[in-house]
């Protein structure tokens, strides 16, 4: 059985397991996507977020 | 209404034409029923409701504008000014938060902050910011709230009826300068300091406009009489301000150690009304990077799903093999 074969009986062939699946996959998709932009976002801007100075001003707790 | 009369005449020639071609093609295409319809739509141009609702459609239009905005549309004007009148252009920076997908410099917000804090707040409010907006953005939530107990905030009625003071807590708005606008004219010879909070969208060239008025002060050219208590900046349109110039070269000392010169005051502070200005602007712009992927993925994906579904109808090919003569 090949590869797409898999694929096609496990998930697309039954409605119900192709729905669930594609709200797993919109689900683990956005997560991906967030941390992928967030990445790029803070190392274009590296050192300008308060992220990124926050530790000169915060005190520790004692 | 020349050229909607213009226009109307030319849809009745137009139409004349077309009323001449059905009848030299009838035997062509003999079982089409094209004709009759275009017809009624043809007399419908051609009637003269439409050419007088057109007509007052273009004079009402034109008049609703000249209405609105004071003049005919499409029509110059000659203006009897000077360019000082309207404030010389303010010069184009290089932000660090200029580019598309820049967020601010926050340490420049939190020493922008502490100009505001030490100058402006002596004539400017800053009414739309409270101190919890500080927190993660310029300020830890100790030191906002630290700052905020500093200030004592009227508050009340108590269970005695009575208004009370107490200290600040995050949720306070910033305190302004005067109790009253009144007041802020009486204190600075009748012009009302402006609420910054809002300042840097309020004014054309907005971050370019503040920083150059801060550093633009100079004395008034020759021929040029300021009244009496006001100053001259050829940003400000007019030419002369009540403000005075207020920043100098090491006014504050900046807690990291930046040299307080006087451009670089004006930058912070420009920076950190801008912030006050747009609080979302970080947010914003990283929600750009997102909403450009997505949307380009799905105008991609919605070419292929196109050509996906035309290409067998836009390649196909349609035969006609003529009947053969089996006559004779
Ligand atoms: C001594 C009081 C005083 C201080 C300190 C002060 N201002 Fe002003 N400011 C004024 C007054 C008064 C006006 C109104 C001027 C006018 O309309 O003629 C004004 C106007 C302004 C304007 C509006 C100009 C316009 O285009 O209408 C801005 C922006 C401004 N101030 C920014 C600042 C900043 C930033 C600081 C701190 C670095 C500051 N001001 C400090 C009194 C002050």
């Amino acid at each position: 059985m090949s590869l797409s074969n898999v694929f096609y009986n496990t998930i697309f062939k039954r409605n119900s397991t192709f729905v669930p699946a594609v709200f797993a996959g919109a689900f683990a998709w956005s997560i991906g996507f967030e941390i992928a932009v967030t990445k790029f976002h803070d190392s274009w801007n590296k050192g300008k977020q308060w992220k990124d100075i926050r530790d000169k001003y915060a005190t520790v707790e004692e | 209404m020349f050229a909607a009369a213009k226009n109307a005449g030319a849809l009745r020639a137009a139409s004349r034409a077309m009323k001449a071609g059905p009848r030299t093609t009838t035997a062509r295409f003999a079982s089409s029923s094209a004709g009759s319809s275009s017809g009624s739509f043809e007399s419908f141009l051609n009637s003269r409701l439409t050419l007088a609702s057109a007509s007052l459609a273009a004079v009402g239009t034109v008049a609703w504008y000249t209405h609105l905005y004071g003049t005919l549309p499409f029509v110059g004007e000659a203006h009897a000014s000077a360019a000082s009148d309207e404030g010389m252009h303010p010069i184009a920076y290089p932000w660090s938060h200029n580019g598309v997908l820049d967020t601010f410099d926050h340490a420049s917000i939190r020493r922008g902050y502490q100009v505001y804090r030490e100058v402006c707040a002596a004539c400017h409010s800053l009414n739309r910011i409270a101190w919890r907006n500080l927190v993660g953005v310029s300020h830890t939530a100790d030191e906002a709230r630290a700052m905020a107990e500093e200030v004592e905030y009227t508050d009340g009625p108590n269970d005695q009826g009575e208004m009370f003071e107490r200290p600040g807590k995050l949720a306070d708005y910033m305190p302004p300068p005067y109790p009253n606008d009144e007041a802020a004219r009486a204190g600075n010879g009748g012009a009302l300091p402006p609420d910054l909070s809002l300042i840097v969208k309020a004014r054309h060239g907005a971050s370019d406009y503040i920083f150059s008025l801060l550093t633009g002060y100079i004395d008034p050219p020759a021929g040029v009489e300021i009244r009496e208590g006001m100053n001259y900046n050829p940003f400000f349109p007019g030419g002369a301000l009540s403000m005075g110039r207020v920043l100098f070269d090491g006014l504050v000392e900046y807690e990291d150690g930046t040299p307080a010169t006087t451009s670089q005051m004006a930058k912070d502070v420009t920076t950190f009304l801008h912030w006050a200005s747009e609080p979302e602007h970080d947010e914003r712009k990283k929600y750009g990077i997102k909403a450009v992927i997505i949307l380009s993925t799905l105008f991609c994906i919605s070419i292929y799903v196109k050509r996906f579904k035309w290409i067998p109808i836009k390649t196909r090919k349609l035969v006609y093999e003529p009947p053969v003569n089996k006559g004779h």
